[in-house]
């Protein structure tokens, strides 16, 4: 049964971990290619972690009265915390940077940032 | 009490960081000695921005609405952004371009927050804000007709949370 669950969770973070990797290829310039980037590789590896969490919490309470499980657990859950509040700012850092040194986005129908950075 | 706040915070997020590494309840004595050590260091570079918002900071309420804001509203459009995301990269369909909302907060935490969940949240990430509060935004697909949107056209109801959660 857990095993199921684990893996369940392992396949939905894989798949759009994976997702986000042929958008990396796929998309045409740096701005869309951030979007997959970030967005997709967040939410993977969020799901990649809660496996780990639940597995942590299970071999802690069927398996074995261990406290290193418990470590686990928390250690995971604190690499989700950062995770999602650096992630965003690094895009912005290399967004911003990409359109301050002159890159237009590709096929932009509207551009506000025209002249101003 | 601004260096008390820090030190204590990241005393605690030190200590869950090395937990189980000794014998005193959960850590080794080099551990204790050295998490002290960091946390005073810290402490004492940050207080006096702890000084100033120490209230703000620690406010209950805030907290209780930011983990609800975290775990629902903002999971939700998270999860929406992904699929988003996956339909873009298999179909190849977009119309992306720069665009301006002013959705006016006027704290630096709120716009932070703000900033934050439009780069997680559906086709959209902020690339800059300006000192009016205007968010600079590329939109990876806009639609038809809407090439200057209202905040609300743009991400839902994040400004509300925004100005709920922050200001």
């Amino acid at each position: 049964m857990i095993e199921w669950i684990v893996g369940l969770c392992l396949g939905i973070g894989v798949t759009f971990n994976l997702l986000a990797s042929i958008g990396l290829l796929r998309f045409p310039d740096v701005y869309t290619r951030i979007h997959a980037a970030t967005k997709c590789t967040t939410f993977g590896t969020i799901f990649i972690v809660l496996a780990t969490v639940i597995y942590s919490i299970y071999s802690y309470y069927w398996v074995a009265k261990d406290p290193a499980w418990i470590i686990i657990g928390i250690h995971s859950t604190l690499v989700v915390l950062f995770l999602v509040l650096t992630n965003p700012v690094g895009a912005h850092a290399i967004g911003r940077a990409a359109r301050k040194s002159g890159i237009r986005p590709y096929g932009a129908v509207i551009d506000e940032l025209e002249g101003r950075l | 009490m601004g260096f008390a706040a820090s030190f204590l915070w990241s005393l605690i997020v030190y200590l869950l960081l090395t937990a189980g590494s000794g014998s005193i309840i959960a850590w080794s004595p080099a551990e204790l000695i050295a998490g002290v050590v960091i946390a005073a260091i810290i402490g004492y570079a940050t207080r006096n921005i702890m000084d100033e918002r120490l209230e703000y900071f620690f406010n209950p309420k805030r907290w209780i609405l930011f983990i609800v804001y975290a775990l629902g509203p903002f999971f939700f459009a998270m999860a929406k952004a992904n699929f988003d995301v996956a339909y873009r990269v298999i179909t190849g369909k977009i119309r992306p371009g720069i665009v301006k909302i002013s959705p006016g907060l006027t704290r630096d935490e709120s716009r932070t927050l703000l900033a934050n969940s439009i780069t997680l949240t559906p086709g959209t990430f902020t690339l800059e804000i300006d000192e009016e509060g205007n968010f600079y935004v590329h939109w990876i697909n806009i639609p038809k007709g809407k090439e200057k949107p209202t905040p609300e056209e743009l991400c839902g109801y994040l400004p509300k949370w925004a100005r709920r959660i922050a200001e």
